[in-house]
């Protein structure tokens, strides 16, 4: 055993290991450092909570640990990179269960040894700890099932789902207090009645939740995780673990925050769910009145088209990532490239699943990360440029979010691909996006539309760019 | 119904108002298209090319007039013409009804149908109708071409084994579409391109076409009526003019572009500034039909002046006649497009559109030029329309100060709520809640500028970081009571862990340059 001063040496050495690892993750010539100092913390931390405390027989532990390891070790060298959003649920939902176990275990193991009020905020801080931990985790289980394709994508309207979510909350409340004020014999009952209604809620504020709003749910519960870890340091009286729970729960604030503002949505609104459901339906029906007219394209005059502009703008969406265009992609950029074409990729902030995901898939696919430009630095340079290919992309391209009033997405920040010269957009059918909007991009005079698969029409249009 | 392209009658005019690659596209419409026999010989177009495209051939004008409902032309019929033009048949052409008042009347009277080109509103929606445009832009190309023929040296600088070229100097005055399309063309060849307009809003237009945008330092709004600039002070002018003399001492090829509508030509280059050209220049003024921006202009030739060549032309893009055919030609397809909407060879005229209200000169017996202001989407729905333009500005000084007072009153709030928790809760709590609240500023400050690409990276080493409570679950590994809770944490945090930061490792090492 090593002294407790020794202990909290090292905790605090860790706890501004993790910050660097955050600080050195925003920046991507300082990301695999930032990860490096992130691995350094977490072997710090482990080390020293061994040595210095009191934990039971080494083997067993060894073996618990070994095992989590490999798995974990296992899950990440298999997952593929379209798969991520899944593998990143699933381990929210990870620490979201520990969390709470860890709760029930410091509760049934607690002593006897604080004074009426510290008793209080102790058992406040179990209960917190329990709720977020169980919310986390089937918040988690539920949104994987969403992505994974197991739960339908669709938001699940239940009649009167606001209140059901009152009751649940006010319920837990009630339990809460029963559990802090209650007798003793009371107390796990009701942390149990916590514990189970918290699960429940956490797995219907999900469902309730559209698939296109999954980059906010993803960052959310990666919030959800971080406070989960934070009361557990309040309830164990353990500042590492309050450092790093708050570090990585104002992250995931930041990120939902990031994604809400991508979206032109509060973040309220994205939370109580249902988006689209209503708005989007009637508008779509008034505007189909009129009969219009969308321009298609060949595989073999898109490619002739590439060919000839001097600046090209891809902009991809979640149709590149279910085809897994990307590889073809990289390869159609690399020809396109070295026939002098100024090949750059524009992403939009909620393109995709999960925060960032277009760019994790393009890089998979070796595409240089230097031609991958986020949308407030690509949108100034499409006035001067020749083409823009649409991938699997739909209402973060959509005209109407910035000229009509009405529009259930108008005033969300869009990519402006149609003041390019040509606009060429790759779909699988006319059918409007995820907000049920029509699209009035495909009926500009200067948008092409090329129906098919994304792999299969990029493969074409690869093929006719060689021969 | 029945399409008549007779031949151009006005001399010199070589354009020709429909070609071959548009008659497919007016049958798909459902018309037929008939094509006066050598109607496209002048821009290049033969009888055969036609033929091939499925119109039908006219042995001459008269047959045209004839059999054909819907005739489509480049200039306005002549008296001959004129004659021909009963009721029942529609006119698409250019037709400068002001002025025409004379032959407007005569066809309004005689119950003809005519659209002028010429009348298209320049709103987004028409864009693809502006024929005015189309053939600016095709005039402005030439005009650098014609700049070119009798500029005896190179556009572009080179460096030879004789020696140095330099690159021509080439000044456009007026970045409208046709001076826009004279900076590209110029830009292009390779000259060295400056460019001047009043209207400082396309700058960025003139600089995306790799010109300089001159620049006069007197402030004055000039964004006149569609598109156009309008007249400017005196001061202003004086400026302007120093700024041209400046300029034409070391231009070597001047093109100027200005207009006012319903006004002569503005006089901008004055026979001082050509005499003080570099001797070889050139300058093509493509204001010389209504009368010249230059003092030496002489409307329809190119003549020289004190050694530099003054072309005034007037037939610029009947100079390339294919291609502004083909433009011409395109720009009628759309309006015929316009008119057949159901694509079955029926026209319908809807007035109550506002493109085609506008274009439409004369319809029913009556001269319906000029076009009624812009209201009728006020008129159309009264509700809506007036409530948009004035209102913005107040909600959102309103939202702005609404939301200070929210931050205000959340920070008030979030402050009592500490001092209230401070007061009963026992220090240890405090101390901790301290840490608590230091590490979420720490939190947000550093990962608040993170590039949008590392958001997945980031989001799993937090989540790898957030395992952290494998911590919590060895502390109660130590007890012996409820050790399967705790060992279950473990294992969970533990894949948690390896996971995160592997998985995080190999996105990172995916992004290369």
């Amino acid at each position: 055993m090593i002294p407790a001063g020794a202990v909290n040496a090292a905790y605090l050495a860790a706890a501004v290991l993790f910050i660097l690892s955050l600080g050195g993750l925003s920046r991507r010539e300082s990301a695999a450092r930032g990860n490096l100092c992130g691995i350094a913390g977490m072997a710090l931390a482990l080390a020293a909570t061994l040595l210095g405390h009191d934990t039971g027989p080494g083997a067993v532990l060894a073996a618990v640990m070994l095992a989590g390891g490999l798995l974990g070790a296992l899950a990440a060298a298999r997952v593929r990179m379209t798969a991520m959003p899944q593998l990143v649920a699933m381990l929210h939902s990870f620490v979201g269960l520990a969390a709470a176990l860890v709760g029930f275990a410091t509760f049934l193991n607690a002593g006897d040894a604080r004074s009426a009020a510290e008793q209080t905020i102790f058992e406040i801080e179990i209960c917190l700890g329990v709720l977020i931990g169980a919310l986390t985790f089937s918040g988690s289980l539920a949104a994987f099932g969403k992505l994974q394709a197991l739960l339908s994508s669709a938001p699940l309207l239940l009649p009167a789902r606001h209140f059901l979510n009152l009751c649940m909350l006010l319920a837990c409340i009630y339990f809460g207090a029963v559990f802090v004020g209650g007798a003793p014999e009371e107390k796990l009952p009701a942390l149990l009645w916590v514990c189970a209604l918290a699960l429940l809620l956490g797995i219907h504020m999900v469902l309730a939740i559209g698939g296109a709003d999954m980059p906010v749910v993803i960052s959310m519960l990666n919030s959800y995780s971080g406070w989960a870890a934070a009361a557990t340091g309040f309830m164990l009286a353990n500042d590492l673990l309050i450092i790093t729970g708050a570090l990585v729960g104002s992250s995931g604030a930041i990120l939902s925050y990031i994604m809400c503002r991508a979206m032109n949505r509060r973040f309220v609104s994205v939370i109580l769910g249902g988006f689209g459901a209503t708005a989007g339906g009637a508008s779509g029906g008034a505007k189909n009145g009129d009969e219009k007219h969308a321009e298609t394209i060949t595989a073999a005059e898109t490619a002739a088209l590439l060919g000839r502009a001097s600046s090209l703008v891809i902009v991809p969406g979640y149709g590149m990532a279910v085809a897994q265009a990307q590889h073809p992609l990289s390869e159609l950029t690399r020809r396109l490239r070295e026939l002098g074409v100024n090949v750059r990729f524009g992403i939009h902030p909620v393109a995709g699943r999960m925060p960032g995901h277009m760019n994790v898939l393009l890089a998979e696919a070796k595409i240089p990360y230097d031609i991958v430009l986020e949308m407030d630095a690509i949108n100034p340079d499409l006035p001067r440029t020749d083409a823009v290919l649409v991938i699997g992309a739909n209402d973060i391209v959509n005209p109407s979010a910035l000229d009509s009033e009405d529009s259930p997405i108008a005033g969300m920040p869009v990519l402006e691909v149609w003041r390019a010269r040509d606009v060429i957009v790759l779909k699988r059918s006319m059918a409007s996006g995820y907000a049920g909007v029509e699209n009035p991009l495909f009926f500009r005079g200067n948008t092409r539309m090329l129906f098919g698969d994304a792999r299969d029409a990029i493969e074409e249009v690869l093929r006719a760019v060689d021969g | 119904m029945n399409i008549g392209i007779p031949k151009e009658t006005r001399p010199g005019e070589r354009r020709v108002a429909c070609t071959p690659g548009e008659v497919g596209a007016l049958r798909e419409l459902g018309h037929r298209v008939l094509v006066e026999r050598d109607a496209g010989d002048a821009a290049g177009f033969s009888e055969a090319d036609y033929e091939q495209a499925g119109a039908a051939q006219a042995a001459d004008a008269r047959e045209v007039w004839r059999q054909a409902e819907l005739i489509c032309k480049v200039h306005p019929p002549s008296p001959e013409e004129a004659e021909w033009l009963g009721d029942g048949k529609t006119l698409i052409s250019f037709f400068w009804p002001a002025q025409n008042p004379k032959l407007l009347a005569q066809l309004a009277a005689q119950g003809a149908h005519v659209l002028a080109m010429d009348a298209v509103p320049r709103i987004s929606r028409a864009q693809k109708l502006d024929a005015l445009s189309s053939m600016a832009h095709v005039a402005g190309y030439r005009a650098a071409l014609e700049a070119g023929q009798y500029y005896g040296r190179f556009f572009t600088g080179q460096i030879t084994a004789a020696g140095k070229i330099p690159p021509a100097r080439v000044l456009v005055i007026g970045a409208g579409v046709a001076g826009l399309s004279a900076v590209g063309a110029a830009a292009g060849l390779g000259a060295v391109v400056r460019a001047f307009d009043t209207r400082p809003e396309v700058r960025e237009q003139v600089q995306s076409m790799n010109a300089e945008f001159l620049e006069i330092n007197v402030r004055e709004e000039s964004g006149g009526g569609g598109g156009y600039a309008r007249v400017m002070s005196e001061e202003y002018i004086k400026a302007e003019m120093e700024l041209f003399a400046a300029q034409a001492r070391e231009s070597d090829i001047i093109i100027t572009t200005a207009l006012v509508p319903g006004k002569p030509a503005p006089k901008l280059i004055t026979e001082a500034m050509v005499q003080s050209m570099p001797g070889g220049g050139v300058l093509v003024d493509l204001a010389a039909e209504q009368g010249g921006n230059c003092e030496l202009t002489e409307p329809g030739k190119a003549v020289v002046r004190h050694g530099i060549h003054i072309v005034g032309y007037t037939d610029f893009p009947s100079r390339m006649a294919a291609q502004s055919s083909e433009l011409y030609a395109a720009n009628i397809r759309h309006l015929i497009a316009e008119l057949t909407p159901a694509r079955d060879g029926v026209l319908v005229a809807d007035m109550n559109d506002r493109v085609i209200r506008a274009t439409t000169v004369a319809h029913r017996g009556a001269v319906t030029w000029p076009p009624p202001e812009p209201e009728p989407p006020k008129a159309a729905a009264p509700a809506p329309a007036p409530a948009e333009e004035p209102e913005p500005p107040a909600p959102a000084k309103k939202s702005s100060r609404a939301r200070g007072f929210a931050v205000f009153a959340g920070l008030a709030v979030g402050v009592a709520a500490v001092l209230a928790m401070g007061a009963v809760a026992p220090p240890s709590f405090m101390r901790h809640f301290i840490v608590f609240v230091l590490a979420c500023f720490v939190g947000w400050q550093v990962v608040w500028n993170v590039t949008p690409a590392l958001h997945t990276p980031l989001m799993s080493v937090t989540n790898a970081i957030s395992s952290i409570i494998v911590i919590g679950a060895l502390l109660q590994a130590g007890s012996a009571d409820w050790r399967w809770l705790a060992l279950g944490a473990l294992l969970l945090a533990s894949v948690n862990i390896a996971g995160g930061f592997l998985v995080t490792q190999r996105m990172l090492r995916m992004f290369q340059k």
